[in-house]
């Protein structure tokens, strides 16, 4: 592990930082989104979770801490507004991108950087599935992988249906004078389970994903980056850099590193919210096998 | 003279009607010698016609001259009105005078001493010698300082008369004229008068009682608060007499006030070396602590009651201990029937008895604050016996623990003893001052049964709504045992009902019989919030009501049709009916009753498992390959490297 550690470090040393381009996989705006999301995402689990678990010491701690159950109510909706904030920048991004590299929905929607499933991800997902047992090489993905997708379709899906009934639950007064009050205790299991699900979802399968596999170990920083030597690039998504290669583009994509100051900066931010989740993934696990009730 | 006798013999034997004897006796002059005094015989022939015995022959009473020639010789033999008043006769014969008269004590007084002798009217006549408003004369002849009677003969009392003329019956009588005011035959009786030691008397210690209640015949009711009246009639002995206040001849409101006799008992009792020859207690009476206390106007010997004026050292007829129930009845019989007066019944030395909590001399009211029975001092008297470790608690065998140090933490205790307010319950507002049983009896204040009756002394309106309730026996009618006020506030550490400790425990009180529908609370975002510690959020009084809880199909209940939009609207200020409709005790586990929950609750179920195995199985497949790619670039760096 110290090897590891060492590694990022040896690496500007050893070569002018100049000399190191490195491939921009996310936009500054991406980026940004993905920072904001991070942090509300925490406000949203730990108060929703001490409220979800409120049969556990923990909870009744944590809710202490957060400033007890009503200002822990004002962070969780402060935190919906911002992730639907995000949501919305995020919509608007991509019309942007509509506008003025695709001019239209459909390309948008079919060009080879889609988010929408294709039949090429299905190829990848089964390629993957005899890469996983043995029975073939390691698929050539592209830009956005399979499991990439699921992620971002996952949390498309999150947002809507926990940002609905969260709403539901948020102004019960109003939904109830068109709905009848049982819908309430539906809207209250749906919140409550998308949660747990986004939650331990997001925790488990999408850190190991993207940030924990042990080729990328202990963490790979590109989404706050946004930056990846080129190496690795041509090694994770050799698809896209044959493209990219082939049409001569890929010096377009290429930037400066940032200094090792923003570096450590980000590292330390990417390992809290990496602790915070897997101290909530615990806790969780507590809560429903050795708590429950 | 000489005609007269001449007459007289002239009529002879057949003639002895009166006229016959008045021939001679009418006549004012007659008169013999007897004993060289000289007797007048005259006999007034108008007050004689006027009198009760005016159609009765003259020899009816001088009965030695029937058949007797006229003029007779003398003396004649002694009226005997025995011979029509044979009662009354016997009476007197066996009286203090009779008796005397039979010793030859000549100055014993006969029939006519006091009612005269031809002259002898009706007693209800005003002018009769025995008329009452006479009697006092008629027997102060003898009776009054300076005759020979009271200056030869053992008359114990003194100055009878002027102290009979100065009692209030005395003064009624002379005074207001009234006829019916207790005369000396009132008391002593006409004719069987006997010395107070004769048992037999109408002034012995044991009838004196009987003699009085002749006239005032409702002086228990008056007596109550001193003297039970039953007592009267049953344990006189036990009881002072009435002249032992009221002295006799002297009787007047003023004289029985202060208790006159106490100065005897201060005599010995005044001495603070004074002991009891067996065992040597002290047996001094602070007069100091005797004044300032509440049986300042009781004299000694109504506590000590046994005593005999009569002896030297009165106090040595006592054979008892003080019954404070003499006085306080009504109390002493709840005492009796309480654990401390049964404890004292089986002589348990532990017992408290009445002095143990009131103390003894120094008595005080339970309104003095200085009194060990000031609301504010109570727990401390309680807590002699019953404090954990003393006698009471370590008999003790329940579930109550702590209850002095808990009461002083607790609402009651807090407002008693921090603020001061004597009306807060204190132990014997619950438990009673005098009838204190155990939670088992069902006579207790503090059986179940009967709890809320005894809360609702102080909390009234409380009671009233909880006797409306479900949790009666009336209304809800179950086999279980309903709740009284204690089961939810506890009966020593009852705490405001709102601090929020109180609040949070309350649910588990309820959930304690209503188990079920409890947990689906706390699987609701109310229960939730309460589960955290919170105290904002509705819990089960604030729907359902507090003592007021009622059948959901009552129209008086909070949760009524009626009232249901109401009771959610005191929080939630949007409220209509459909969000009344909300499921406050909603569970995901039971199909037949919330089916929509039921299959939300499996479906997100179903998705989070369906995508956590596929996500994991990815992952875990995932992962040698993700190793084998790491070994390679570990191993491949150090070759760029270099």
């Amino acid at each position: 592990m110290t090897e590891d550690e060492k590694a990022p470090q040896r690496e500007p040393a050893a070569q002018p930082p100049q000399a190191e381009k490195q491939y921009l996989r996310f936009s500054r705006l991406n980026r940004v989104l993905h920072v904001v999301m991070i942090v509300s995402f925490m406000s949203l689990a730990l108060t929703g979770m001490t409220l979800k678990f409120s049969y556990t010491a923990w909870a009744s701690i944590l809710s202490r801490f957060l400033g007890g159950y009503e200002t822990a109510g004002y962070i969780h909706r402060m935190a919906a507004v911002l992730m639907v904030t995000v949501f919305i920048l995020h919509v608007n991004d991509l019309a942007r991108g509509k506008r003025k590299e695709y001019g239209s929905w459909k390309a948008l929607l079919t060009g080879p950087d889609t988010m929408l499933p294709t039949k090429h991800d299905l190829k990848d997902f089964t390629g993957s599935l005899k890469w996983f047992l043995g029975r073939g090489p390691r698929p050539q993905y592209g830009r956005w992988t399979y499991w990439e997708k699921f992620d971002y379709f996952a949390v498309f899906w999150g947002i809507c249906v926990i940002g609905s009934t969260g709403l539901m639950l948020w102004f019960p007064e109003f939904f109830t004078l068109l709905l009848p009050g049982w819908t309430i205790n539906v809207a209250t299991i749906i919140h409550s389970d998308e949660a747990l699900l986004a939650v331990g979802f997001i925790f488990t399968v999408h850190f190991f994903n993207t940030h924990l596999r042990p080729e990328k170990f202990p963490m790979d920083i590109v989404v706050f980056t946004g930056r990846m030597p080129v190496s690795e690039f041509r090694e994770d998504k050799p698809a896209e850099y044959e493209a990219l290669v082939s049409a001569g583009k890929l010096d377009e994509h290429l930037v400066d590193s940032y200094p090792p100051i923003v570096i450590r900066t980000i590292r330390a931010f990417a390992w809290t919210a990496l602790g915070l989740g897997f101290g909530i993934v615990v806790w969780i696990i507590y809560a429903m096998v050795f708590a429950y009730r | 003279m000489a005609c007269v006798c001449l007459s007289g013999l002239l009529r002879g034997a057949v003639a002895q009607e009166n006229p016959d004897c008045l021939a001679c006796h009418g006549d004012r002059s007659l008169a013999t010698k007897r004993g060289g005094k000289t007797v007048p015989l005259f006999v007034d022939e108008k007050k004689f016609a006027a009198s009760i015995h005016a159609s009765l022959p003259c020899v009816g009473c001088h009965a030695d001259l029937q058949g007797k020639e006229l003029p007779h010789g003398s003396p004649l033999a002694k009226v005997d009105c025995g011979s029509c008043h044979a009662q009354q006769q016997k009476e007197h014969a066996e009286s203090l005078h009779g008796r005397a008269i039979a010793r030859g004590d000549e100055l014993a007084p006969r029939c006519p001493d006091c009612h005269g002798n031809h002259d002898i009217l009706a007693v209800k006549n005003p002018r009769s010698a025995v008329a009452p408003q006479r009697i006092p004369w008629v027997c102060g002849k003898c009776h009054q300082e300076g005759t020979p009677v009271q200056r030869q003969r053992v008359i114990h009392e003194d100055h009878i008369l002027t102290n009979y003329s100065e009692s209030i019956h005395g003064e009624a009588l002379l005074k207001k004229g009234l006829t019916v005011a207790a005369t000396c035959v009132s008391c002593h009786t006409a004719h069987t008068i006997l010395r107070h030691t004769d048992p037999r008397s109408s002034i012995n210690r044991k009838n004196i009682a009987a003699t009085c209640t002749k006239c005032h015949s409702q002086i228990e009711a008056v007596h109550r608060k001193i003297i039970r009246g039953e007592l009267w009639e049953k344990e006189a002995n036990t009881l002072p007499a009435c002249v032992d206040c009221h002295q006799p001849h002297k009787a007047r409101r003023v004289f029985y006030d202060q208790g006159m006799a106490d100065a005897d008992c201060m005599k010995c009792h005044g001495d603070p070396g004074v002991r009891a020859s067996k065992g040597g207690r002290t047996l001094f009476v602070n007069l100091e602590e005797l004044r300032g206390s509440r049986h300042l106007k009781t004299a000694c010997s109504q506590c000590h009651s046994e005593v005999n004026a009569s002896r030297v050292r009165p106090c040595e007829t006592i054979t008892k201990k003080v019954d404070c129930s003499s006085c306080h009845a009504d109390v002493g019989t709840l005492y009796q029937k309480s654990t401390h007066g049964m404890l004292v019944a089986k002589n348990d030395p532990n017992a408290p008895v009445c002095n143990e909590c009131h103390g003894t001399h120094g008595v005080l009211g339970k309104r003095d604050p200085a009194s060990a029975t000031f609301p504010t001092n109570i727990p401390t008297l309680c807590a002699r016996c019953h404090r954990e470790g003393k006698k009471a608690a370590v008999r003790y065998t329940g579930t109550e623990h702590d209850i002095i140090e808990r009461y002083q933490e607790s609402i009651h205790g807090k407002g008693l003893l921090k603020s001061g307010l004597t009306v807060t319950a204190t132990c014997t507002d619950c438990h009673t001052a005098h009838s204190v049983l155990p939670v088992s009896s069902s006579e207790s204040s503090v059986n179940p049964k009967n709890v809320p009756a005894t809360c609702g002394r102080c909390h009234h309106g409380i009671e009233e709504m909880f006797n409306a309730s479900v949790h009666v026996t009336q209304i809800g009618k179950t086999e279980k045992r309903l709740p009284v006020c204690n089961d939810c506030h506890s009966a020593h550490t009852i705490l405001r009902a709102d601090t929020e400790g109180f609040k949070l425990t309350i649910m588990i009180q309820c959930g304690k019989c209503h188990e079920e529908i409890t947990k689906t609370y706390f699987d609701t975002y109310h229960g939730k919030v309460s589960q955290l510690g919170y105290t904002k959020t509705a819990k089960c009084y604030d729907c359902h009501g507090a003592h007021d809880i009622r059948a959901i199909g009552d129209p008086k209940s909070h949760l009524s049709r009626e009232n249901v939009v109401a009771t959610c609207q005191k929080c939630h200020p949007g409220a209509t009916r459909r969000f009344a409709g909300y499921l406050t005790h909603a569970t995901h586990h039971d199909p037949q009753k919330y089916p929509f929950l039921f299959f939300t609750f499996w479906g997100m179920t179903g998705l989070l498992i369906g995508t956590f195995v596929i996500g994991g199985l990815h992952t875990i497949l995932w992962l040698p390959r993700a190793i084998q790619m790491r070994r390679k670039k570990v191993t491949s760096r150090p070759e760029g490297d270099a």
